[in-house]
């Protein structure tokens, strides 16, 4: 192997990422450390020069903060006006998203990326507004400041006492084509402040003052500095990794960062990240989740999911594990995943409680021999904390989770009383037994007690019982009775020993509880899975597979939701099909065609177009997006909990994966019908061209001869070829009739007029009309007495009768005897023509009700086939059915039979 | 009469078929006048006083069907109608606005000149047919009058309606009759609809007057427009 060589992959992944780039507008940031460094102006300096070069620079807005210099860059530019927004009562202006992607310049120029939207507008964050116009394909300049770095906002509030809430996620940073630093050293910028060059606005001043300090401003520069180079840095890696320049390599790491609910969470997220990004490893966030921590209250739990959040922002993949032991998950996943570093939290076991119970830090430093651990130290006190998404939402009104919460608050006031309960039922057991038996076996039943209340509720009841059991052992049976005092050492140790017992049980108990909760969880999940795709594969259309998941989604998520496919035109539509009693009504259809062009989700609960009521996600199958799923959450954690955000996203693969299926299966068969009728052409083409032309021939030769005939015809000829063009014209006459029936049949035209008629009235026309024709044979007709009358259109059946007649006379010897008869069964007419012929070729008895279908192909003898094509189609749509065999005793037999629909009107009886 | 030839009016649009009926019908005797459109053909059935009209149903100017009921306002004269294969509800129309008979295109010349012999008979015996005469035609033999059938000279006996339908048919022998017509003359008009009624006298007919009901001789179905007897 030449180590020289990249890895075709690699370059794969390479040539996408171009790919991508290419089509996506380049981002420039102009970067500094602090406001008044001059990054706007610096930004307008680089639009001129654009300007200058004849490319399409629009100013989509720029904060001039009244400084004069600023506000001159802006003249010659062109400046697009705000956008303004009416909240409480004051407008605000903001940037104009929309009038933006529809004027689509090369390059806008926005200033303050960190900037947070006005309420209302479509994402809550500029940086978002920044990424949709990248995505349609326009540059952009932005400014930013180092402080509003999302990996550094702990950092920085650490150094300037002062923290920043407009945040710029670190990938948003990274994906930056280009980086502009613009440096100005603290001293000129403090000399800049003094002059009043810098805006500062009025409340905010002293604490900005403060913020200016000199060594802030060092501290700042020196990690802007920074950020910088390792951005050059991994450009210049990149370059290297395309350039097969491969000497320097590091070795790939994995981190895991392990977060538990400890406030430690978001620190040590952004921690790995920068680790991450330092080492150039791959980082996974990791929650492990034991029984212990699966009693937290809601509050904590969501704290974590907010982490979890924020690391998948920050790039990160998450995962939670749930087991017994957190060092035995962790070393296992460790392994599973190749890690090379952990990142966590220090203990929080401190003295004699770390050395009696152990930590898990303890216990990967002794096991996890390949790992290097860092801990991270707890945070100082009184850091500010930022309310998450979730606490917010609490705080309003929502009624599902307060429902879910005091129904649980129920259950465990109803396990408080019911061990209250069974220690009163053990005291009494107890005091039959007292004085029979030894103080030992009391004890037991009170631990039995115990048991039972730990299983069925769980720990804390099981507490309540132990403790009220060793009080009643104390009280009523220890020396001396009815008092808590205690006479021997011996009944101390009892006590003790019977107090330590039922905690351990207790513990015990409710850890294989929760086990057993989570395992249910699991695999009510798997269940859940396997009975929606079960469903799904046997879904034969949209409108199935759209019923089947909009039931199993409201059954799992408890959400009302919809799916919402495009129009031809691709317009996002609502279903055309009634909805079910859990589908989603009045979804709002702009926020699914924003999902369904951009492939993301989008409202309630997420970062675009927050204000929906419902949650909008993308149904994608292969990068495609076929639609739209839309669902209001009851409540938001049982859809965004890592575990249930990952079975939705299952769930909407396989959904869309269904429709992807049956969408092929439809193209394939419309493909087939296409194929089958332009078959069906060519042989109509082919059939008519012959059978027409054939005739045609006689008809034009022959009766050319006659008009130039100079006198040298006699009158035998005379005649004979005039009865060729005669007999010709016939033939034609009859293949242009068959042909128009079988269209008009074909079409749908034909109206039937079903009126009440005797079969041998019907049979008696058509041997009329085939007199001549059948001259010369024997033709027996058996009609059973008592035949009832036939409710058809009695020229359509003549035609049926016509032509298996004609066919038996096409294709038999002349002089061979024919046989009509009908048998009659309670529910129908059959009526048979049987001929003493060749008969019909092996196999051939079904194709010979093709269309086009002849027994010998070009034969002289032959029509253009299509005379039992239309006995067919005119049995069936009389509801009947026919078929052709061959006699055992020779020659062929078809048969047609029409139902008996209902019967005759009454007749008045003649006196 | 016997020794004028006998005048027909051509009321066509189609020049080949025009032509074809001129020369067709002047080869055997016939007196042919021509017209392209309905109001020209009503023109000429007034002025040349023809023993026959020959009509085509698809006409340029009006529907065939009004030009027979305008003829029929003044004239009993014999009309056959010439239809396209598919315009078979215009074909019964024109037959109960008071058409004699039908030929569906296309036709042969033979066809055309047996209908239209058997038209003429009909018109040219009307006035000097005799009141008390008996009906024949092969072996079967119908005296209106005294109200009796016989086949073979046998008699027959009929119940009053199959008479009846009978009668109706020996009236007006040789033309088609559509369903409603004799619906009307035999039942009347209130049952003009009931034709599984007509279907069921028909074939109890056939059974007692025709030697092989399933292949008639006399009684004849015209398929989908109505009934004939042959003469």
């Amino acid at each position: 192997m030449n180590p020289e060589r990249p890895d075709p992959d690699e370059l794969l992944a390479k040539i996408e990422q171009e790919q991508a780039k290419a089509k996506r507008g380049r981002l420039k940031i102009f970067f500094g450390f602090a406001a008044g460094v001059g990054k706007t102006y610096a930004m307008l300096l680089a639009a001129r020069e654009r300007r200058a070069e004849n490319i399409d620079v629009i100013v989509g807005l720029i904060e001039t903060h009244g400084r004069k210099e600023t506000a001159e860059l802006l003249t010659g530019l062109d400046v697009l006006p705000r956008k303004s927004i009416e909240y409480r009562g004051t407008t605000l202006s903001e940037f104009d998203l929309d009038a933006t992607l529809k004027r689509k310049p090369s390059i806008v120029l926005v200033d303050e990326m960190a900037h947070t939207n006005a309420p209302g507008s479509r994402h809550p964050k500029r940086w978002q507004d920044i990424d949709e116009l990248l995505e349609a394909g326009i540059g952009v300049y932005t400014t930013l400041n180092v402080q509003h770095l999302e990996s550094l906002n702990d950092d920085i509030g650490q150094i300037a006492g002062i923290r920043v809430w407009e945040t710029v996620p670190d990938t948003v940073f990274e994906a930056a084509d280009e980086v502009e630093l613009v440096d100005l050293p603290p001293d000129e910028l403090l000399v800049r402040l003094k002059e009043g060059k810098v805006y500062l606005p009025q409340q905010a001043e002293d604490a900005i003052r403060h913020f200016f300090r000199k060594g802030n401003l060092i501290a700042l520069r020196e990690l802007a500095l920074r950020q910088t180079a390792s951005q050059v840095d991994s450009q210049m890696l990149d370059y290297r990794e395309g350039h097969a320049i491969r000497e320097i390599w590091p070795v790939s790491e994995r981190i895991l960062v392990c977060v538990g609910p400890s406030e430690l969470g978001e620190r040590l997220v952004r921690a790995g990240k920068r680790f991450a990004v330092g080492l150039r490893g791959e980082w996974i966030v990791a929650y492990i989740e034991t029984p212990e921590l699966q009693r937290l209250p809601a509050e904590k739990r969501d704290g974590i999911l907010r982490v979890l959040r924020l690391a998948e922002q920050l790039g990160a993949e998450t995962v939670t594990l749930s087991a017994n032991q957190m060092s035995e998950a962790i070393i296992d996943f460790c392994n599973d995943r190749n890690i090379t570093k952990i990142v966590m939290g220090k203990p929080s076991r401190r003295g004699w409680k770390r050395w009696l119970l152990g930590s898990v830090v303890d216990t990967l430093i002794s096991e996890a021999h390949n790992i290097n651990l860092y801990l991270l130290g707890s945070p100082q006190p009184g850091t500010v904390r930022h309310e998450s998404e979730l606490t917010r939402y609490r705080r309003g009104s929502e009624p599902g989770l307060k429902e879910i919460l005091s129904k649980r608050k129920k259950g465990y006031f109803w396990g408080y009383v019911w061990s209250i309960g069974v220690t009163i039922i053990c005291l009494l057991l107890t005091s039959l037994m007292f004085g029979h038996f030894e103080l030992a076996n009391l004890v037991m039943v009170f631990l039995l007690g115990v048991v039972f209340i730990a299983t069925r509720y769980g720990r804390g009841p099981s507490i309540v019982a132990s403790v009220l059991g060793v009080a009643m052992v104390d009280y009523f049976f220890v020396d001396p009775q009815y008092s808590f005092s205690v006479s021997h050492t011996q009944y101390l140790v009892t006590l003790i020993a019977m107090m330590t017992v039922a905690m351990l049980i207790s513990n015990l108990m409710a850890n294989v509880k929760s086990q057993a909760k989570v395992a249910s969880h699991r695999e009510r999940r798997a269940t859940v899975l396997y009975a929606m795709s079960k469903e799904l594969t046997m879904s034969q259309s949209e409108d199935e597979i759209m019923r089947t998941a909009v039931r199993h989604i409201h059954s799992e998520f408890g959400s009302q939701n919809v799916i919402l496919l495009p129009d031809q035109t691709g317009r996002v539509v609502h279903p055309q099909d009634r909805g079910l009693p859990q589908s989603l009504y009045g979804s709002d259809l702009s926020v699914a065609q924003w999902v369904m062009d951009h492939n993301e989700m989008a409202g309630h609960g997420t970062n675009t177009l927050a204000g929906a009521d419902a949650l909008y996600l993308p149904l994608s199958s292969h990068e495609k997006v076929l639609g739209v799923l839309a669902l209001v959450p009851v409540n938001l954690r049982r859809v965004f909990l890592p575990e249930q955000q990952k079975l939705l996203d299952t769930f909407i693969r396989q959904i869309a994966q269904a429709i992807t299926r049956v969408r092929l299966a439809e193209q394939a068969r419309i493909t087939q019908l296409q194929m089958e009728t332009e078959q069906l052409r060519n042989s109509l083409l082919s059939s008519i061209s012959h059978d027409l032309r054939t005739p045609l021939a006689t008809i034009v030769g022959s009766s050319s001869a006659l008009a130039e005939n100079d006198g040298s015809l006699t009158q035998e000829d005379q005649i004979e070829l005039s009865s060729a063009i005669y007999g010709e014209a016939q033939r034609m006459s009859n293949l242009v009739n068959n042909i128009l029936d079988m269209a008009r049949l074909d079409a749908g035209a034909v109206e039937l007029n079903k009126q009440w008629h005797p079969l041998e009235e019907i049979i008696g026309t058509v041997l009329t009309g085939l007199q001549k024709r059948l001259e010369g044979r024997e033709v027996t007709v058996n009609i059973p007495p008592g035949i009832p009358m036939l409710y058809a259109d009695s020229v359509l059946i003549e035609q049926v009768l016509i032509n298996l007649l004609e066919n038996a006379l096409r294709y038999t010897p002349e002089g061979s005897p024919l046989q009509i008869s009908v048998e009659i069964t309670p529910f129908a007419v059959e009526v048979f023509v049987a001929d003493r012929g060749p008969g019909i070729p092996k196999g051939m008895e079904t194709k010979l009700f093709e269309k086009f279908y002849r027994v010998r192909q070009e034969a002289a003898q032959s029509g253009v086939g299509l005379g039992l094509a239309i006995c067919r189609a005119i049995v069936e749509v009389h509801g009947g059915t026919i078929q052709a065999q061959n006699r055992a005793s020779g020659g062929a037999i078809f048969s047609f039979m029409i139902p008996v629909e209902k019967q005759p009107p009454p007749m008045e009886q003649e006196g | 009469m016997a020794n004028q030839k006998p005048v027909v009016v051509v009321i066509e649009d189609d020049p080949p078929i025009r032509r074809f009926l001129r020369t067709g019908l002047s080869t055997h005797d016939f007196v042919v006048f021509e017209a392209d459109n309905g109001r020209q053909g009503i023109v000429e059935a007034g002025v040349r006083k023809p023993d026959l009209v020959i009509l085509d149903l698809g006409l340029p100017d009006m529907d065939g069907v009004e030009v027979v009921k305008l003829i029929r306002e003044w004239s009993a004269m014999p009309i056959i109608i010439l239809s396209a294969r598919s315009s078979e509800q215009s074909k019964i129309e024109a037959l109960d606005a008071g058409a004699d008979d039908y030929l569906t295109k296309p036709f042969g010349l033979g066809e055309l000149l047996a209908r239209t012999r058997v038209a003429l008979r009909r018109w040219l015996r009307v006035p000097e047919q005799d009141p008390s005469g008996i009906f024949t035609t092969g072996n079967l033999q119908v005296d209106l009058l005294n109200r009796w059938v016989q086949i073979d000279g046998k008699e027959v006996h009929l119940t009053p309606i199959q008479y009846r339908l009978l009668s109706v048919l020996v009236q007006n022998a040789g033309k088609v009759l559509t369903h409603r017509q004799i619906l009307k003359d035999v039942w009347g008009p209130s049952h003009a609809e009931s034709s599984h009624y007509l279907r069921i006298y028909m074939s109890q007919l056939r059974q007692k007057l025709e030697e092989d009901p399933t292949q008639p001789k006399y009684l004849l179905t015209e398929s989908g427009v109505g009934y004939r007897l042959r003469v």
